[in-house]
């Protein structure tokens, strides 16, 4: 062998080993360097989700009966990445498919892109015409009833021609079904799919398909009823085909809501809320040259005295929760919140504050005699009340010499309290303002629960308003740049100007008139139907405070575990037990002779009802019909307000509502009761063998179930720094 | 399964008739028996590799064959029969006196050339986007371009080691003429077109060159000429495919779904697979058939992803113990053609070795070459095959004297 030759075959033996380390080399950098990023794109590549929905929990009333069900309906739905991957890019598929279900194949093709990414036109997609979940969900397009023959043809035609329709799958699914239509819409809420900017939300971590409870106790107690959804990871090959399953868990049912509500009393307040405002309608307004009153909204709340809990609540105008099951159109979200129509998704009982007038006057006295007025003294009622060079009038100019607070509450003498409250003020500091005042009236009211959240278990929940100095002061440091801009902008001499430059210089002074004002709830105070209602309650029931709770308790599907929802007790009013039987007794002389709605008791048995009309100026409006009640007035069990926004005297048609209710559940003026015994059931439904509810008291033969404290999920949750989608892809079965 | 219990049965009858009238027993013992001198630790590597790539194969398709209704072992089935007919070529290649060789060479020329051009004729058809192809009946198919390898070793050799007035490097007109000699063969090649087999006869060719103890000039200049051809030629000839696979070669992140996607899925496979492997038959990757055509040139992937580091290094260490071999009986060989013959093997070898695994790690672009002795395929078994054989040819006859 030549030198030359040996030379270069060691060049070559140097060359191959040089090239085996590299390979080595590469090897060990992609096996155990950066093995961790290929081992999970591996893992992403193979495994898919399916989620397995679980069957929400339905919603009973107290005694067992069901207010919502789940019915199934044919749901037909398009998955968008197998649809594309056709060859004419699915053109074809959503023509054939729009042919069937009568939707045109271009607005297919829209609801089922996803948001935030492009329509076939290059145009960005955008709520609510895309599609909100995951890229690799099937898309819903169109939902027809399982019950109805008809309506299925169309699911059946995708069925048997499966071949024509790559990507699309019509399967029956679980939907909220209201079996009484709109009642107690309000307190029930509906379901809406989880929005774009929820989707880090802790709460709703893992779901991605579901719909979540929005509004009324579907929201508050969504968690409970949601259940868990079954999960299955499937093992895929590249086409997507399933060769295995990694990890499979089954679908826990949500559980049962028991309501504390009875359907038949919820369903003759909304009825008598109804006709109370088709009454007030027919009336005419002397006071404002006969046009009729408009009562645009209403409210009645029926409140157990002694536990906190709501048996009935009605707002006006309401809605069918069943609009939203099949997805809401834009034009019909518009009306839903339309002022015009009355806002009907606006829960007037919890959410709207109004100025409570003479319904307040038990916090006045309550507040009156706390501040050292003598409970058993006597007072002046003259029609007209003077501070400084302003004159504040009782209703319609009436005088009743001088009266005890009895009188002053059956009569519903204003100039009593203007002068209370007056001296009150006085005696609290006047227009000084050092943020240190007693404030004795304004303390009371929030003693009995105003300005603040009654805490019902409801997302919708006003605190309406309590002034006071501190109020005032602080309210002036935040505001006056937009007073005094008003008091610049609007035409010299107009009431609002008026008021903006009164506001601009004295806006922090707690003035006599606002004390006044207060003493008879008009003014700067502002109180929800419920507030005023549970303020009731702790008059009625000796001076507890309750957070009211529409839910009783969650039952677990199988009805093993109980989980009771106890009312919260907010409170112990500081009155003594003497004030508050002293307004007790002297409110059921407003039912009878000579009382502000002895008119609209008039037959009824004496003495059973005590409560309280108000009626409440609003500037520029008809006045608010307020009848605050409790009954019997002896031992009260049940709270009932009733209110009628621009609709009169309450003393005339709020009263009558009241009435009709509690003629519902004592069983009076013919009625039949609706309560068994005049009472709500103290037990709770309990779960039959089969899943089924049985009322209370009913014998299942089975254990006594586990009993387990409530602990509410939270509400507000911080956000997550994962960005969205950056979650495994599911798909659904 | 080892070739060399085959090779009695396989012996050419002129070989068998000198032995008569020993037993076959005493013929297997017999110190001139080419049975000890054959070079064992070759054996054992080609051995190794045939069984790791036999089930690598089997893993790579018997999910996909019984998805499919159809016998899963029948890929595994195939690849041994090409192994058992490829050993037997092997046993032929290796007990001719390669010196003998010399004049087959231009009867495998002459039948390497009439197949390319077949190839190009109606006869040929393209298959996984290469028309490589000749099909014959029964379902039987020929990739003549692997026989070329062979053929163009054989005559390199020849044809570089002839050494004239005492001379024992070859001169220019050698190696002219041992150009020209490999030009019309990788022609046809270039016309199928199939640029991985022409770039390995172009290191075939260097490697000989160098070998052959040729003047520098030729192999410097040969090897400028390919980096320039490479650089400045190649835009121009290459397919549209072809550059979409360098250009997903330099920047993965071009087409995640196209060009690109094969070797994403490769890394994927051979990165998830970590120290010791998911096992075999349970890759994830694999099984998935996340990799198209992985029992032929993404074989590697399997291994890297069942087996781990473990056992795709091994494969590595197994391919560089022929390597060893190879170059160790070249470098014993005891005349030029011999040592040629080995290098060009060993430069075939170590060529497409490196490309092919280079490929599936990333770091080569995909050139469609497949992993001697492990990846599915009968020409290229049979090929290789045959070129070990003559490795042990040469390996036994370099110390006959």
């Amino acid at each position: 062998m030549s030198t030359r030759s040996g030379l270069r075959l060691f060049v070559l033996r140097v060359l191959v080993i040089s090239v085996l380390a590299t390979l080595l080399g590469r090897l060990w950098y992609l096996q155990v360097y950066a093995s961790a990023r290929y081992t999970k794109a591996a893992q992403d590549n193979r495994v898919r989700e399916v989620v397995q929905p679980a069957p929400r929990g339905m919603i009973y009333d107290s005694s067992g009966r069901r207010i919502v069900e789940n019915r199934t309906v044919m749901v037909i739905s398009v998955n968008r990445s197998i649809v594309r991957a056709e060859r004419d890019g699915g053109a074809g598929v959503l023509a054939r498919l729009g042919g069937v279900i009568g939707v045109p194949a271009v607005d297919i093709a829209r609801v089922i892109t996803p948001c935030g990414s492009r329509y076939a036109d290059g145009k960005p997609s955008r709520a609510p015409d895309c599609w909100n979940g995951s890229p690799y969900q099937p898309v819903p397009v169109k939902t027809y009833s399982a019950e109805d023959p008809r309506q299925t043809q169309p699911a059946l035609r995708i069925l048997e021609h499966k071949e024509d329709f790559p990507g699309v799958t019509a399967e029956l699914q679980p939907v909220r079904y209201y079996p009484d239509g709109p009642l107690a819409a309000h307190l029930l809420g509906y379901l809406g799919p989880i929005r774009d900017d929820e989707r880090n939300d802790p709460k709703y971590a893992g779901l991605t398909t579901a719909k979540v409870g929005r509004s009324g106790v579907e929201q508050t107690y969504d968690d409970a009823l949601r259940g868990r959804d079954g999960v299955q990871q499937l093992l895929v090959d590249k086409d997507g085909n399933v060769t295995g399953v990694q990890k499979s868990t089954t679908p826990q049912a949500g559980d049962a809501l028991v309501l504390s509500l009875d359907a038949g009393l919820q369903r003759l307040t909304e009825q008598a809320l109804a006709r109370g405002i088709a009454n007030a309608r027919l009336r005419t307004d002397r006071n404002r040259g006969g046009i009729h009153y408009k009562a645009p909204t209403g409210a009645v709340v029926v409140l157990e005295a002694r536990t906190g809990r709501i048996a009935a609540m009605a707002s006006y105008p309401s809605y069918d929760p069943s609009i939203f099951t099949n997805g809401l159109t834009a034009k019909a979200f518009k009306t839903l919140t339309d002022p015009a129509k009355g806002a009907p998704l606006y829960a007037t009982a919890t959410q709207g504050t109004f100025a409570p007038g003479s319904t307040f006057k038990i916090v006045s006295t309550s507040a009156a005699v706390a501040g050292g007025a003598s409970l058993n003294g006597y007072y002046g009622c003259p029609s007209v009340f003077h501070v400084g060079n302003r004159s504040f009038h009782n209703f319609e100019g009436e005088t009743f010499g001088t009266i005890d607070f009895r009188t002053a509450l059956i009569r519903s003498c204003d100039t009593v309290y203007y002068k209370l409250g007056y001296d009150q003020w006085v005696h609290d500091g006047g227009t000084k303002n050092t943020g240190h005042a007693r404030e004795v009236f304004p303390r009371m009211a929030r003693m009995f629960g105003f300005g603040s959240p009654s805490g019902i278990d409801l997302p919708s929940d006003s605190s309406g308003l309590i002034t006071d100095r501190k109020y005032k002061l602080d309210n002036w440091n935040a505001m006056k740049k937009d007073y005094c801009a008003g008091a610049k902008r609007r035409p010299k001499g107009s009431f609002l100007q008026v008021l903006d430059a009164e506001a601009c210089t004295d806006g922090w002074r707690y003035n006599a008139g606002d004390a006044v004002n207060f003493a008879i709830g008009q003014g700067d105070v502002l109180a929800t139907p419920l507030q005023l209602a549970r303020a009731y309650a702790a008059l009625a029931n000796g001076g507890t405070l309750y957070a009211p709770r529409v839910a009783k308790a969650l039952l677990s599907a199988d009805g093993t575990r109980v989980t009771p929802i106890p009312p919260k007790v907010q409170g112990k009013l500081t009155v003594s037990p003497e004030v508050l039987a002293y307004i007790r007794s002297a409110l059921t002389g407003v039912t009878q002779k000579g009382g502000t709605a002895a008119l609209s008791y008039a037959g009824f048995p004496p003495g059973l009802v005590a409560g309280k009309t108000g009626t409440a100026d609003v500037h520029g409006k008809q006045p608010t019909g307020w009848f605050a009640s409790f009954a019997p007035a002896s031992n009260p069990r049940y709270v009932v307000v009733a209110m009628l926004t621009e609709a009169g005297t309450g003393g005339s048609v709020a009263a009558p509502i009241t009435r009709e209710i509690y003629d519902g559940i004592f069983g009076l003026d013919g009625h039949k009761a609706l309560l068994r015994g005049g009472v709500l059931p103290s037990r709770l439904p309990v779960v039959r063998a089969d899943g089924t509810i049985a009322p209370p008291g009913s014998h299942t033969g089975r254990p006594a179930p586990r009993v387990v404290p409530f602990r509410p999920t939270p509400t507000s949750s911080p956000a997550s720094a994962l960005p969205p989608f950056d979650r495994p892809r599911r798909t659904t079965t | 399964m080892t070739e060399w219990e085959l090779t009695p049965r396989t012996v050419p009858k002129s070989v068998a008739h000198r032995r008569r009238e020993a037993s076959l027993r005493q013929r297997a013992l017999d110190r001139e028996s080419p049975l000890r001198r054959i070079d064992w630790l070759l054996v054992l590597g080609v051995t190794g590799l045939i069984t790791i790539g036999s089930l690598l194969v089997w893993s790579a398709t018997r999910a996909r064959m019984e998805s499919a209704g159809l016998d899963p072992q029948a890929f595994l089935k195939k690849h041994i029969i090409n192994a058992v007919i490829g050993v037997g070529l092997a046993s032929v290649a290796a007990l001719i006196d390669y010196r003998s060789l010399r004049a087959y060479a231009p009867i495998v020329y002459v039948a390497s050339c009439l197949g390319l051009l077949a190839v190009l004729s109606p006869l040929g058809s393209t298959i996984n986007g290469a028309h490589s192809w000749i099909v014959l009946p029964a379902g039987f198919q020929v990739q003549p371009s692997e026989f070329a390898k062979v053929a163009i070793v054989v005559g390199l050799a020849m044809l570089l080691s002839e050494t004239r007035d005492g001379e024992d490097t070859p001169r220019d007109i050698d190696v002219l003429l041992a150009l020209s000699f490999c030009a019309l063969p990788m022609g046809l090649i270039m016309l199928q077109p199939d640029l991985g087999t022409t770039v390995v006869i172009v290191f075939i060719i260097l490697g000989v060159l160098a070998v052959s103890g040729a003047p520098s000039r030729w192999v410097i200049g040969l090897l400028a000429a390919g980096v320039v051809a490479g650089a400045v030629v190649a835009p121009h000839i290459l397919s549209t495919y072809q550059k979409d696979r360098f250009a997903a070669f330099a920047n993965p992140a071009v087409d995640p779904r196209g060009v690109g996607y094969n070797t994403r899925q490769a890394r994927t496979a051979i990165g998830s697979g970590g120290l010791t492997g998911k096992g075999l038959f349970h890759g994830t990757q694999t099984q998935g058939r996340f990799i198209p055509e992985q029992q032929t040139d993404f074989v590697f992937t399997v291994a890297g992803e069942e087996l781990g580091l473990v056992g795709a290094g091994a494969i590595i260490l197994l391919l560089g113990l022929v390597l060893w071999r190879g170059l160790h009986i070249a470098s014993l060989a005891l005349d030029p053609f011999g040592r040629l013959v080995a290098a060009g093997v060993v430069c075939w070898f170590a060529f497409q070795s490196f490309v092919n695994i280079g490929m599936t790690l990333g770091i080569m672009p995909v050139t469609g070459l497949p992993l001697p002795f492990l990846s599915y395929g009968g020409s290229a078994m049979f090929a290789n095959l045959i070129a070990v054989g003559l490795l042990q040819n040469v390996h036994m006859r370099n110390s006959e004297l």
